[in-house]
């Protein structure tokens, strides 16, 4: 780790309530991985080992669907969180991911985290509490997207 | 924010643009055909009303152009969702219709002067917020950064493409994301709330608009909340049954108060604790 990294990991809001001690420990984990437009970051059923912090540019949320390709279902931008699939059994991505433009990411190693998570309770809560609300978030968008709430009444499947 | 000042009776105005912009959209631009009407405010409505059918309130969608204070030109962008809307989207240059109004209350986007401005809309929502981009680019420099970020099902339902460019071209920060993106689409995909914390923008200086579904509108303050946008500069505009516009059938009632009076819109803090009240 170098305080380089401490910093860029700082600067974006989504650590901000980690204790200097536990983004340390974190932040000993990460390093900066940049993606080309285009390349994919993982896919669906690979083992969910890693996560990312966006630091510039987007990715994409896929699902191939046979005889339609990858189909996009969620972006996420710059500050976002990419990955939460190596925090819960069965450790698999339920997803693809796929860099929509040139990424830069801080990418940290999700077996260590868990396995910190694992051995120290204060840690494993402080990250809980981090990415629960990044789960419920992800929930309540894909509720709204279900609500098709731009739909006219009909397309809607009103009378 | 202004108050309403139209009356009940319908002026005859008659189309001279009609714009398509989605397969179920159009902007009408209507010049009046006797007296005009006083003129309208960013955020408040007139009631259209298609001769023989009905009458509906639309949204001004952008900003008059007459300087002696009256509604000589009027524009209005509208959806065909039922009757009187397939109507009014079915009227073609030449054709007269009725209109009433001003009514409401306005943006007030003025009193945003020294501020950053945020504006958050969504789907057909995007219609009512335009002169406020509008008003805030005639005389840029009075305000801070400005963002809209928008929201629509589809790329095929994107009011303004054109617009939306040039904005940002003009330096707005433009946000753009859709529910469900076609082949070659390569903006954002997701809930327009999911652009906010990526925005640019301070939030203890800021005033923000709010434009869409009334649970997009939820959110999105939610999020803006989050951001650190105080309530009290956060406004939204709200829509029920409007009918007289003039705060006399109550049809448009929403609890203390009488939309087509004392909204559409109206301040977060007042607005709130009333949209999640069930029955209202």
């Amino acid at each position: 780790m170098t305080d380089d990294l401490l910093s860029r990991v700082a600067r974006l809001p989504f650590f901000t309530e980690l204790s200097p001690a536990h983004l340390g420990q974190l932040c000993a984990t990460g390093r900066p991985v940049p993606y080309p437009a285009g390349e994919r970051l993982f896919a669906e059923g690979g083992t969910a080992d890693r996560f990312w912090l966006i630091e510039t540019g987007s990715a994409a949320l896929d699902l191939r669907i046979p005889g339609r390709g990858d189909q996009v279902v969620e972006t996420l931008a710059e500050g976002s969180v990419l990955g939460w699939s190596w925090l819960h059994a069965p450790y698999r991505w339920q997803f693809g991911a796929v860099a929509r433009e040139r990424l830069g990411t801080i990418s940290f190693d999700g077996v260590s985290v868990r396995e910190r998570c694992e051995t120290d309770p204060a840690f494993g809560y402080a990250m809980l509490r981090l990415f629960t609300p990044v789960i419920t978030a992800r929930l309540h968008a894909t509720r709204l997207r279900l609500l098709d709430l731009y739909a006219a009444p009909a397309q809607a499947g009103t009378p | 924010m202004s108050a309403a000042t139209g009356s009940a009776l319908p002026h005859p105005y008659r189309v001279v643009s009609r714009h398509v912009d989605t397969a179920d959209t159009v902007t009408l631009e209507l010049d009046h055909d006797g007296a005009p009407l006083p003129g309208f405010a960013p955020g408040q409505f007139a009631m259209l009303t298609a001769f023989g059918i009905g009458e509906v309130p639309i949204s001004l969608c952008g900003l008059p152009e007459a300087s002696d204070g009256s509604a000589r030109r009027l524009t209005h962008t509208l959806r065909a969702v039922g009757a009187v809307t397939r109507a009014l989207h079915a009227a073609t240059p030449g054709t007269v219709i009725g209109v009433r109004g001003p009514f409401g209350t306005s943006w007030d986007v003025p009193s945003a002067a020294g501020h950053d401005v945020v504006i958050v809309a969504g789907g057909i929502g995007l219609a009512p917020v335009r002169p406020i981009l509008q008003t805030v680019l005639a005389e840029r420099t009075r305000y801070g950064e400005v963002v809209l970020l928008v929201g629509a099902r589809t790329p095929a339902d994107l009011l303004y493409a054109d617009e939306l460019r040039r904005w940002a071209a003009a330096g707005v920060q433009v946000g753009v994301t859709v529910d469900r993106p076609s082949d070659g689409w390569t903006g954002h995909v997701g809930v327009v709330p999911a652009l906010i914390p990526a925005a640019r923008f301070d939030p203890g200086r800021t005033v923000a608009f709010v434009c869409g579904p009334e649970v997009m509108m939820r959110f999105t303050a939610r999020a803006l909340l989050d951001r650190g946008v105080p309530a009290d500069r956060l406004r939204v505009s709200l829509e029920r049954n409007m009918r007289c516009g003039l705060g006399w059938c109550g049809h448009c009632q929403l609890g203390p108060l009488l939309l087509c009076r004392d909204g559409p819109v109206v301040d977060y803090t007042r607005a709130e604790p009333l949209m999640t009240v069930r029955e209202l």
